[in-house]
């Protein structure tokens, strides 16, 4: 292997587990959810995909689990926000608080124990093929989940009649409502979606990435994930694009200390997050492409008229 | 079965009251059968965790102290809330005020007198304020969104601190430690009263009063909430909308600064890596558990600072983990953010089938 | 084997709680850790030595403690509650406890305060530390003969003299077996973030470095180490269980025998402040078993650890050059605790600045 082609692997496996994270927050977005929560629901998905492959020997029952996981935090978090209609902003970091919490908890018989790794699926021939060989048909599965959902989910949100209704229930949920949607329903299944998603991100770390369980182990991803979807005004496919890019940044910063580029990694890191704000500040600007893009009811509580 | 809310005509005031009370009630019952499950006595867990706390002076001390910030960054944050501006970067704000404070005992340590502390303070306050601004005219003249853009500033502002700590403003004498020297006579933030209740205790006194004062006796006051609850009708009235913007973000930004130069000047005395455990994010949750208002934000903060105080105790005499605090505390916030919603709404249970009847027949 | 000690302190944790009433007779020992108890790394180091005192000394001492203290003013007030709570003697475990041991053991004259890695002393407040470095040299020898490459790569978190210590007494003990090994170094800025660690070594590999080192605490870079085919070093744990084909040996930090000792003297009434800095010799340094290794460097190995037991070998024994080719001592002369403890410059043939 060469060098140049580690390196894209590695920025591939970084950018892995925020794509899972960023897809499944863009779905509830579009939506008009905004979830901050996302941390805690990555953190539980860790933790259950973790703890149950070690039980039951079986990594596969583990990224079960830890979609159930993340789908029961989220369902947590739409009770409260889309039944209860209160804030999205707080619960979302109450979300977070209890999820980080939780996790610990739960996870504190698992630490110190090696994990079981997934198996990567080396198709013979086709890996071998130099450069794009181990990049295309050499990595984990996984990572090809990640991109297979990506896929279907922009073709979900573009070319279908349930994706037509999930971005105007997120547009405008008063005409969506008048239309006969039933805005509550739609949000809360995207919640629940967006809950999978952070859950198979969580198991992605905790059984592929480092295969492992310790306390905090999601190290401040899920909110590079949220910065993510906004980087990508809404777009699946920039989602996609984003996650490579921002695992880039983090991992094209350890190459060059190695080769003794000076400058202040701190600076590196901080470039996808400068980035994010301008990119906000330039699709805001342009009132056509934030019309088309931002779901224009992000955030604000529903409450059906009778 | 089906929950339908129904808005009540006006807001309940028995809810407004009932509400946190329940849901604290609601967390303590969770809370029992959560250490129930973990093989503790829940009885002395409880105690242990909410009264043990309050039944000594020096615990008393440390619980005003950690509430201090928390309460103070609250109040601002309040005010941004209710009229509907969603400053969630308070802890970058914080971290801005802790630098642009630190920036002459750290570069003039000769520096020494009576008038360092107030310039200290000023510009911990104009640093958060103007970091809290950036969100705020971003906002008001491209209509950024603002709780994205200053989610994304705290980490900006965080990285910089790690970086001025660890590079140009490390303690030349501190062996590659990432500390700033230490802050000493004038510099550092007196004690007040008992043996470590700094002067900041008195800030967040007068933030209260002040916040108390403005929301309930002035037209800005008034403006804040029908701007927040009503942005049409504000308009109408001509309220402006942009000027209001600024205005509770250069507050939130001024007083999460001030909480941020108190800490660096006080309890910490330098400048370090870290200057806050997230305070700018706990007092998101103590806004809303004091219902945005200033005596409710007042007890939430206290009650805030006493779970993690409590937190601590159960953890050295029961050996429970320390993160049952965050659980505590994001259970608290679901509570009291659910039990609000009675303050505006009844609910009704509705059986789905006789619903479905009900629409079929117009 | 660490769920077995997981078990055990879960047991010693309710012992406590529900505890006999004559245990107020007893010294209370009390520690204070940076991160979980069961980090894996420099927390579980100090942890399994509080249960070794609990093993050695439980009828006579009863020990506690807090766990993921952050550095600051939280630190100041869990020390004091510790002191308050009747500790007779408190161990704080991080270089960042350092200012509140102090501010607190200035309240608290008659309890004894331990600080770990730590400069400042008083007359109630010793500080301790291990020398990591008699290590770091043994596998800088390992590293320049089992290399093909020539190349370690080597994660560290802050350069800290700790720190830059140790990345030298890594090369003196490869320079001592290849004169032209290369070293190549990441700072990722944290002590334990395995994702970070696992990225570095990453990088590290893919940079043609064909050995591990670390100076942070998770298995990450082991393990990543295993997946390469490729091979590295365990950091304060003996981290054999995460990397069985990946870990030559692993530097072990075993503090149970101070910590037996120190609290020994409390009782006793002996303790006396100071600043101890014991290692390989006194046991608190330990090397894990040497595997995947061949025979004769793994002898080679033990000799070195042998020879640095009996004293007849000190890692830092001149000529030592600095990067720029001055000489910082002559031939046959070694280096001074206060100058390995101040350590702020790499040595001749480290590339790279250390970071400012």
């Amino acid at each position: 292997m060469t060098m140049f082609e580690g390196i894209l692997l590695t920025i591939v496996t970084a950018a892995t587990p925020l794509l899972f994270v960023a897809i499944g927050e863009l779905v509830s977005e579009r939506a008009g959810v905004l979830n901050l929560g996302v941390e805690g629901m990555m953190a539980v998905g860790a933790v259950c995909g973790f703890a149950i492959a070690h039980l039951s020997g079986s990594p596969i029952l583990g990224i079960f689990a830890a979609i159930l996981g993340g789908m029961i935090m989220a369902s947590l978090f739409a009770v409260v926000t889309l039944i209860f209609v209160a804030n999205q902003v707080a619960s979302g970091l109450a979300l977070t608080l209890f999820g980080l919490g939780l996790s610990a908890l739960i996870g504190d018989a698992f630490v110190g124990i090696p994990g079981i790794g997934l198996p990567k699926i080396d198709i013979p021939g086709l890996s071998d093929i130099p450069v794009i060989g181990s990049l295309v048909f050499g990595l984990d599965p996984l990572t090809y989940l990640a991109v297979a959902i990506t896929i279907a989910v922009s073709w979900f949100l573009f070319r279908t009649r349930g994706g037509l209704i999930l971005r105007s229930v997120g547009d405008n949920h008063v005409s969506a409502h008048a239309l006969g949607y039933g805005v509550v329903r739609v949000r809360f299944m995207a919640v629940l979606f967006g809950g999978a998603c952070a859950g198979l991100g969580g198991a992605y770390l905790s059984l592929v990435y480092t295969p492992q369980w310790t306390q905090n182990m999601t190290a401040g991803r899920g909110w590079i994930a949220l910065a993510l979807v906004v980087f990508a005004s809404w777009l699946p496919y920039r989602v996609m694009i984003g996650a490579v890019l921002f695992g880039g940044i983090s991992i094209l910063q350890l190459h060059a200390q190695g080769f003794n580029v000076p400058i202040p990694s701190q600076f590196l890191t901080m470039l996808p997050y400068l980035t994010t704000v301008i990119v906000l500040v330039l699709i805001s600007r342009n009132r056509t492409l934030l019309r088309i893009n931002t779901p224009a009811c992000l955030g604000q509580p529903f409450v059906p008229d009778r | 079965m089906r929950i339908e809310l129904i808005r009540r005509p006006e807001r309940s005031s028995a809810m407004s009251l009932l509400s946190p009370i329940i849901a604290i009630v609601l967390t303590v019952i969770t809370g029992f059968f959560i250490f129930l499950a973990i093989g503790v006595d829940p009885l002395e867990a409880l105690y242990i965790y909410f009264i043990e706390p309050l039944t000594a002076w020096w615990t008393v001390e440390a619980l005003l102290i950690k509430a201090a910030p928390i309460i103070l960054i609250a109040i601002g944050l309040s005010l941004c809330y209710r009229s509907n501006n969603w400053n969630i970067g308070a802890e970058g704000q914080l971290v801005a005020g802790a630098i642009a404070g630190s920036v002459f005992p750290i570069l003039v340590p000769e520096w020494n007198g009576p008038l360092v502390l107030p310039v200290m303070l000023l510009m911990g306050i104009a640093g958060g304020m103007l970091y809290g601004a950036i969100p705020a005219l971003l906002k008001i003249r491209f209509g950024t969104n603002e709780i994205l853009t200053s989610l994304m500033l705290v980490y900006v502002a965080q990285l910089f601190l790690d970086w001025l700590a660890r590079g140009p403003w490390r303690n030349p004498e501190g062996y590659n430690f990432p500390d700033s020297r230490e802050f000493d006579g004038w510099q550092v933030l007196p004690v007040v009263f008992g043996d470590d209740v700094r002067l900041n205790a008195i800030f967040v006194l007068i933030a209260v009063a002040v916040a108390w004062f403005v929301l309930s006796r002035t037209i800005t006051g008034f403006q804040i909430s029908v701007l927040g609850q009503a942005p049409r009708a504000a308009a109408f009235a001509g309220f402006s909308q942009k000027r209001m913007v600024l205005m509770t973000f250069l507050i939130s930004g001024g007083l999460a600064g001030l909480a941020g130069i108190c800490e660096v000047a006080g309890p910490i005395e330098m400048l370090r890596t870290s200057v806050s455990p997230g305070y700018g994010f706990t007092a998101i949750i103590v806004a809303f558990l004091g219902r945005l208002n200033p005596v409710g934000i007042l007890f939430a903060g206290l009650l805030l600072a006493l779970s993690y105080i409590g937190g601590e105790g159960i953890q050295i005499v029961l050996g429970v983990s320390d993160q049952i605090t965050r659980v505590f505390q994001g259970m608290l916030l679901f509570f009291v953010l659910t039990c609000d919603t009675f303050i505006f709404y009844r609910v009704r249970f509705v059986s789905t089938r006789r619903s479905a009847a009900a629409e079929a027949t117009p | 084997m660490k769920r077995l000690m997981i078990a055990a302190s879960a047991a010693v944790a309710l012992a406590i709680a529900s505890g006999p009433a004559g245990a107020q007779d007893k010294l209370k020992a009390c520690f204070v850790y940076v991160g979980p108890h069961n980090d894996g790394g420099w927390s579980e180091g100090h942890e399994t030595g509080r249960l070794m005192v609990d093993e050695k000394l439980g009828d006579k001492v009863e020990t506690s403690y807090v766990e993921n203290v952050p550095e600051g003013p939280d630190a100041e007030r869990a020390i004091e509650r510790l002191a308050r709570s009747g500790c007779g003697i408190i161990f704080t475990t991080s270089f960042g406890f350092m200012d509140p041991t102090l501010k607190v053991a200035e309240k608290f004259p008659d309890v004894k305060f331990e600080h770990a890695t730590g400069f400042k002393t008083a007359d109630n407040v010793t500080t301790y530390n291990a020398r990591f470095y008699e290590g770091r040299y043994i596998i800088g020898e390992i590293a320049a003969k089992m290399s093909k490459t020539g190349v370690a790569g080597y994660i560290v978190s802050f350069p800290i003299p700790e720190v830059i210590m140790g990345i030298n007494a890594f090369m003196l003990g490869a320079q001592s077996v290849n004169p032209d090994f290369k070293v190549k170094i990441v700072w990722i800025n944290s002590w334990f973030d395995p994702g970070k660690e696992g990225d570095a070594a990453k990088a590290l590999f893919d940079q043609g470095a064909d050995i591990i080192v670390q100076h942070t605490d998770s298995p990450a870079p082991l393990q990543i180490a295993q997946e390469r085919g490729l091979h590295g070093f365990g950091q304060a744990h003996d981290m054999y269980d995460f990397a069985p084909k990946a870990q030559y040996t692993a530097i072990v930090d075993n503090w149970g025998p101070y910590y037996v000792r120190r609290i020994q003297d409390v009782l006793d009434g002996t303790w006396k402040s100071e600043a101890s800095w014991d290692g390989l010799k006194e046991g608190t340094v330990l090397m894990s078993d040497y595997t995947n290794l061949p025979d004769d460097v793994a002898a080679e190995a033990e000799a070195t650890e042998a020879a640095i037991i009996a004293g007849e070998f000190h890692p830092f024994t001149g000529p030592i050059f600095k990067q720029d080719g001055t000489e910082v001592i002559g031939e046959g002369e070694v280096l001074d605790d206060g100058a390995l403890l101040g350590m702020n410059y790499y040595i001749k043939g480290i590339d790279g600045e250390i970071p400012q």
